[in-house]
């Protein structure tokens, strides 16, 4: 089975919002829910770069390790979801999350904590593949219907790669010696151990 | 004429000459994006091992800026383990602890054999706050320990989906009593402080080791001996803790960072571990641990030689105040 991965080639993304934007459209995401955002780092100095950042399915996800009701799950593609009818909403995950990637409606008493929402890499969550149930709770499923995260396919400069860990990593790797320099598979050591080496 | 034309001719060839060899050195510095370029590793390097690496965000949520906190990890596994492994170890090894000390001493008796004579110990008020504080943190250290441990112990019992319906109330109840909690707390504080001042009995009664571990030995002790004032100020102590961390993290948009929430939860876990053991020996010697002492909490009244044993000075206290209160109703004012 493949290991699935982003990887966010910052010298080429240009900060379009692309990504963000068709990730809610293709989850129907609420309001004041960003499963994917761009960061810009340097933003107006020299060496300004913009990274797009979502969940990036650690190996040993942190979010999994302090979740008190044991919700999340990881898929054979290496995919780190969870089960919203488990989840109770505590915050646990985000405050273990390297990346800000578990979000919470504001929708119990007191404008309280929801169940958590975040990036499923576009393969919903542990209802049937493409059921109803699971597209209102997780979004679409476009890992079952054989595709890859939208955000990654619709990106204009093919800044932004999703496939397994391994291929986009070599493609990237081609990049950096064709072009002769490469600011780094950002967030691979933090959630892999492990950087893209050049 | 010519001369100031030639060395006006001069002068324009040495500055075309020296912005030709100024050229490359301007023109690298403004394209080579190796050189300029925001690289991981350099800025990891840069930012130490606990780096934050943040920029701008143009979504409402500012904290999203943060694009990798490493730190977070450290957090996770403090929560997931540490934490895990110290709270299942204070609450069993107290457990394991007084089950051998039951084994060995026994249940304590009242020597002199009950008296059938009650002195009124707690008034209702005293009761009331006592119960509300004890049920509240009863409920309150169950659904903690629940968050901590419950994956481990009740999970597999009980399957994923009970077990969340489960926690998802515990959270609820959490949430909810802490404030009934606090307030009998308080109440507490106000009724009894003036009981629990330190003195120099409670240093007699701790060098006899308060008469738990002897039969037959009894330190002189007021209302309340030096181990229900280490009872008292822990629970004093450590509850403001928890209530001041607890509204900390019950609140995270008062919380300054998600650094100082993960400070919070550590200490509420920490004092939670602590204070839930300490409780459990206090039920124990309230309840199996020794003849006579749960009816202090329970009618409000106890044996008169239990509360000559373990509270000798109160006791003539008490006696005291009621032969003056009786003499003063016997004798007519003059």
């Amino acid at each position: 089975m493949a290991r699935m991965k982003f990887l966010c080639d910052a010298d080429r993304c240009i900060e379009c919002q692309a990504c963000v934007t068709a990730c809610k459209n293709e989850h129907e995401v609420p309001w004041g829910i960003n499963r994917r955002r761009v960061v810009t780092i340097n933003d107006g100095l020299p060496g300004e770069r913009s990274v797009s950042m979502a969940c990036m399915h650690c190996d040993d996800a942190p979010c999994a390790a302090v979740c008190p009701v044991d919700c999340f799950y990881t898929t054979a593609d290496a995919v780190v979801l969870h089960n919203k009818d488990t989840c109770i909403g505590c915050g646990y995950c985000s405050y273990a999350c390297p990346f800000g990637a578990p979000q919470f409606p504001r929708t119990a008493n007191f404008g309280t904590r929801g169940k958590m929402d975040k990036c499923t890499y576009c393969s919903g969550g542990p209802e049937a593949d493409m059921s109803h149930a699971e597209y209102v709770k997780y979004g679409s499923n476009r890992l079952a219907e054989g595709k890859l995260p939208l955000c990654a396919e619709m990106c204009s400069t093919k800044s932004l790669l999703a496939g397994d860990g391994e291929i986009i990593a070599e493609i990237y790797r081609e990049r950096v010696v064709t072009r002769g320099y490469g600011s780094g598979a950002w967030g691979w050591r933090t959630a892999y151990g492990e950087t893209v080496t050049v | 004429m010519t001369r100031t034309l030639l060395s006006r001719l001069a002068a324009a060839f040495a500055v075309v000459a020296l912005a030709a060899l100024l050229a490359p050195m301007y023109a690298e510095a403004q394209v080579n994006p190796t050189q300029s370029s925001v690289n991981e590793d350099a800025m990891f390097q840069a930012l130490g091992t606990s780096g934050t690496v943040s920029g701008r965000v143009t979504i409402p949520d500012q904290a999203s800026g943060n694009l990798i906190v490493p730190d977070n990890k450290a957090w996770a596994v403090l929560q997931g383990q540490t934490l895990h492994t110290l709270s299942i170890v204070a609450v069993v090894g107290m457990v394991v602890l007084l089950a051998l000390f039951y084994m060995i001493r026994g249940k304590i008796r009242i020597d002199g054999g009950p008296s059938g004579r009650r002195i009124l110990r707690f008034n209702a008020v005293e009761r009331f706050a006592h119960w509300t504080l004890a049920s509240t943190f009863i409920i309150l250290a169950l659904t903690g320990l629940n968050l901590i441990i419950g994956k481990s112990v009740i999970l597999p019992i009980v399957g994923e989906s009970a077990f969340g319906t489960l926690s998802a109330w515990g959270k609820v109840a959490h949430n909810f009593l802490a404030w009934p909690f606090m307030a009998s707390l308080v109440l507490i504080f106000l009724l009894w402080v003036i009981h629990n001042v330190p003195n120099r009995l409670d240093w007699q009664w701790i060098k006899a080791g308060g008469g738990i571990l002897k039969k037959g030995v009894h330190p002189p002790a007021r209302k309340f001996n030096a181990g229900q004032k280490l009872i008292f100020w822990s629970v004093i102590i450590g509850g403001a803790l928890l209530s001041w961390t607890g509204i900390m993290l019950l609140f995270p948009g008062e919380v300054a960072t998600a650094a100082d929430w993960q400070f919070y939860q550590v200490i509420h876990a920490l004092v939670a571990a602590a204070l839930s053991a300490l409780v459990i020996a206090h039920i124990y010697i309230g309840s199996v641990g020794m003849e006579g002492a749960f009816d202090a909490m329970g009618s409000g009244e106890v044996d008169e030689n239990w509360a000559k044993e373990h509270h000798s000075l109160w006791v003539e206290e008490v006696k005291s105040t009621q032969a003056r209160n009786t003499a003063q109703v016997q004798t007519p004012a003059e």
